[in-house]
């Protein structure tokens, strides 16, 4: 059988992939902060992997998953060497969906991250779609994005507070009302981001 | 493209400002609610003259909080929520949702329910198609046009509304089947609509597409190349315009669309004008999938049989115990969807649709994620309008047919 996808990134990167799955036929590998980059450069102008798009970025809250059950979703290798199971993994997972058009295949990769240490460089160098996809994250989830150009809030507004997909985030409440800005509060600036 | 339209016309689009500045750089708020942009988006713009020289695009203006309200409910009760993403084509939503769920609980639909699904959808894409071309020329001034485009759209929700029960909000899929099989001669209800559909379509083509003032507003302009389309996630009509051989019914097919026989239309340059001979051809060949979806589609039922997925019919609920509790079950409880996560993806109205869904194991959604097409679509707008004149943004914005629904969830 010829080796998969998870196979290669797993021959390439050792120690750096925590886990994989392939449940359903999506082929995920669970990968470390630390070398999330270098990966991502490789999944994307490798030959044999040539991830031309990256469809998706998302993240998710995991604090409130069941016990016991995240190995489900993201199984870490028995006896990996940073220590980690499935059960100790942090709170949030970066999401991102490849999709091959040359070679027609699929990949997810996922980034766990601590909740007093979510950021991870951005993709931005690597994308374009990164740049949106990511901010999106930022907005809904307060994932920090080292080195990203331009990561403000986008579905919401500048003065919001909070971040509603965490699972902390309460249902009910008031945001602050702001005023339309002017364009007098435009004026001084020459050009914008 | 005619032969015997002038080639050289293409003057008017690359737009070479050389000229000098004469003042000062403009400010101006074009949006969120601008009469030429359907959907609220807003354009803070820094014009040199008539020419965009910086461009900040602000979406979020129609976000409702899809992702965080599906988190909320059962399973089931996310679909009508899908409906308000891509409001024009809300089947293909709704499609595109349960196709999810049930890849991560392991169901497959029935053959039925497959061509019936995959029906719709096309009838969706064909509505979602012809807004997008009226709309885009009632924005260039052709008001002919856009009534026509209108009609053809009047005559198709009926249709859908025949079906479902509701024009836009249709809900018509549920986990494991549908909400109901076809009325009675549905199929000639349909085709007798689409042929007054394609006739309005044949009028609108012949008002648009030779059409010099039309001509000079879409040929050239908004230009995207191949590189800048698929680093930016753009999917649909947006890559294909510009050369790229992809459409998911084709190359990843799901449902059973590898069955049917339809081409993928491609441009060749990459403008809104072969975005708008993409969406017109790419009519006629839904049309032909339509067709052929009546021809193969098998008798049978339509929901599958298996009471964990598919609500039990009436007189067992009422008659038997074992009814009672199963429909008590799936309307309390939900579906009992096992701990995973799941990835689908359906070529929507504007380009590839993906339901990313994470279950914790039991009847409610833990994480309920859409990759919209329209939102990485609009992340590349920029550059598409940066160095051009103002008035390319309104067929440039037409021609990506963004979606506030589905942009901003």
């Amino acid at each position: 059988m010829a080796p998969t996808l998870v196979d290669l990134v797993r021959k390439q990167f050792g120690s750096a992939v925590l886990g994989s799955h392939s449940h359903r036929g999506d082929q995920t590998v669970l990968v470390q902060r630390e070398k999330v980059l270098e990966i991502m450069a490789y999944l994307k102008n490798d030959p044999a992997m040539a991830f031309e798009v990256l469809a998706d970025v998302t993240a998710v809250d995991y604090s409130t998953y069941p016990e016991g059950e995240r190995a489900a979703v993201s199984p870490v290798d028995a006896g990996h060497p940073s220590g980690l199971t499935s059960a100790t993994l942090p709170r949030y997972e970066v999401v991102y969906h490849l999709l091959s058009m040359s070679k027609q295949q699929r990949l997810r990769v996922k980034v766990p991250l601590a909740e007093d240490d979510a950021h991870l460089p951005t993709m931005c160098g690597l994308w374009i779609a990164a740049n949106w996809g990511e901010r999106e994250a930022y907005d809904m989830l307060g994932i920090q994005f080292d080195n990203h150009p331009d990561l403000r809030r986008i579905l919401t507004y500048p003065e919001f507070e909070g971040h509603p997909l965490r699972k902390d985030f309460p249902l009910r409440g008031y945001q602050p009302l702001v005023a339309q800005p002017t364009l007098a509060d435009y004026k001084d600036q020459e050009t914008f981001r | 493209m005619s032969a015997n339209l002038p080639t050289a016309i293409s003057g008017s689009s690359g737009h070479k400002l050389t000229a000098e500045r004469q003042g000062d750089l403009m400010t101006i708020n074009m949006g969120p609610s601008h009469p030429a942009t359907h959907g609220t988006v807003k354009f803070l713009l820094t014009l040199d003259g008539e020419m965009v020289q910086d461009v900040d695009i602000s979406i979020g203006y129609l976000h409702r909080g899809f992702e965080k309200m599906s988190e909320q409910g059962t399973w089931q009760q996310v679909l009508p929520y899908t409906d308000r993403l891509n409001y024009v084509s809300p089947l293909i939503n709704n499609v595109g949702y349960v196709l999810a769920v049930e890849k991560l609980m392991g169901v497959q639909c029935t053959p039925r329910t497959t061509w019936i699904r995959m029906m719709i959808s096309e009838v969706a894409r064909i509505v979602d198609h012809f807004t997008a071309l009226a709309a885009g020329a009632l924005e260039l001034g052709g008001f002919a046009p856009f009534l026509l485009g209108l009609e053809a759209r009047e005559t198709l929700y009926p249709l859908v509304e025949e079906l479902t029960g509701a024009r836009l909000t249709t809900s018509y899929t549920r986990i494991g089947g549908l909400r109901a099989d076809l009325p009675d001669d549905y199929e000639k209800h349909l085709m007798a609509g689409i042929d007054k559909a394609l006739y309005c379509l044949e009028k609108m083509g012949g008002l648009l597409t030779k059409n010099r003032i039309f001509y000079d507003r879409m040929i050239g302009t908004g230009p995207l190349s191949q590189e800048d389309a698929i680093s930016s996630g753009c999917t649909g009509v947006m890559l294909r315009s510009t050369g790229v051989d992809w459409d998911l019914r084709k190359h990843q097919p799901y449902l059973a669309y590898d069955q049917v026989d339809f081409d993928v239309i491609i441009g060749h340059q990459g403008d809104n004008y072969d975005r708008f001979l993409c969406r017109i051809e790419e009519i006629h060949q839904s049309v032909s999938i339509i067709k052929q979806c009546f021809k193969k589609m098998p008798s049978g039922p339509i929901n599958v049989d298996d009471w964990h997925v598919v609500l039990p019919p009436k007189h067992a609920v009422y008659n038997t115990i074992e009814g009672m509790i199963a429909h008590f079950k799936l309307v309390i409880d939900g579906h009992a969807v096992p701990a995973g996560e799941a990835y689908q993806a359906v070529e929507g109205g504007n380009g590839e649709l993906g339901f990313y869904v994470v279950s914790q194991g039991n009847g409610r959604p833990f994480r309920v994620h859409v990759r919209a097409p329209c939102f990485y679509a609009m992340g590349i707008v920029k550059k598409m309008i940066v160095g051009h004149l103002l008035s390319d943004i309104i067929p440039t914005f037409d021609a990506l047919n963004m979606i506030g629904g589905e942009v901003d969830r």
